[in-house]
């Protein structure tokens, strides 16, 4: 193992963010951007003054090339993050084969990144939200994400060392309740946004973040099922052995 | 390397790639992807590098959906 495969390995997960990216863009099209519509035709028949009357950007290129840009570059991005995770863990977090590591670093990717800090602080569609809290709100959601992130990678550090005094199913559940414990702490002391408008409808706002929830599950299961797929095929001895001419190509 | 290793290892205990060959990697890219992840999920809203409105226009929807901040 030398830097040619973390260079392999990340190309693999920036594409397989891509794809992934594909498919969720396809999910927040179909099932969110109704319900992003819906919002904004409530926001702007309560509010007169948005916008000014003015479009930066029209609404058909904010749900179409928009909405395209900011899924896929994400979806690279998270893709690339979550590959160069797995050149670490790959070997390290217990005896996993390339495409068990994949999956498993795409559904704690899936807990740790989103729905964690969701639960803490949900996606808000438009005209939900104070915009004088915007800059407290950011800050507030990038703190969860950070330590939840944080407190996942200690907790398989610490299951990793419990592993040989407790066994592995032991340590494991310890380490969870663990992560479980101190975000529950978190969830606790830290400030909660209720900036729902009274007149905002609940099933809307519902099926709005149920839509986003969706997104995500969607872009991590086809990313830890398409980059496993991927690494496998690049790390496998077996797989190394019947193509070797594909393996010297990637060397 | 590859030739000899592969009749060796059985199906199993693959060798971990050691930080220092990570490394370089993870700090250059891994920056790269955060910058990325920053425009689409927090420019010109909370904060902004680049005045005006258009970055936050234009990815407005998928910050919505990606479940970041927007407004």
């Amino acid at each position: 193992m030398n830097s040619i495969s973390v260079r392999a390995l990340l190309v693999r997960g920036m594409l397989a963010g891509l794809i992934a990216g594909a498919f969720a863009l396809a999910v927040a099209y179909f099932l969110g951007e109704s319900h992003v519509d819906a919002a904004i035709a409530l926001e702007e028949a309560h509010s007169h003054d948005h916008g000014g009357g003015e479009e930066l950007v029209s609404r058909t290129m904010q749900a179409t090339g928009g909405l395209a840009t900011g899924v896929l570059v994400f979806g690279v991005a998270v893709g690339g993050i979550a590959a160069l995770v797995f050149c670490y863990a790959l070997g390290r977090i217990g005896d996993f084969g390339p495409r068990a590591t994949a999956a498993l670093i795409a559904g704690a990717a899936l807990l740790a990144v989103y729905i964690v800090p969701f639960l803490k602080y949900p996606a808000n569609p438009p005209a939900v939200g104070d915009p004088d809290t915007i800059g407290e709100r950011t800050a507030l959601f990038f703190l969860m994400v950070a330590l939840s992130v944080l407190l996942a990678v200690a907790a398989v550090i610490i299951g990793r060392r419990l592993a040989p005094r407790l066994g592995n199913w032991n340590a494991t559940v310890a380490a969870a309740a663990g992560f479980v414990l101190l975000i529950g702490l978190a969830y606790a002391f830290l400030p909660s946004f209720d900036e729902v408008g009274k007149d905002f409808p609940a099933g809307l706002l519902w099926e709005f973040r149920l839509s986003t929830l969706a997104v995500q599950v969607t872009l991590w299961s086809v990313f830890g099922v398409v980059f496993g797929y991927l690494t496998e095929r690049l790390l496998t001895p077996s797989a190394l052995a019947a193509t070797s001419r594909t393996a010297s190509a990637v060397n | 390397m590859a030739q000899s290793a592969v009749p060796a290892t059985g199906t199993s205990a693959i060798a971990p790639i050691s930080a220092k060959a990570i490394a370089p990697w993870a700090v250059f890219f891994g920056i790269l992807m955060l910058v990325l992840l920053y425009f689409v999920g927090a420019e010109q809203g909370a904060t902004a590098l680049i005045s005006g409105e258009g970055v936050h226009e234009w990815v407005h929807d998928g910050r919505h959906l990606l479940g970041f901040p927007c407004h």
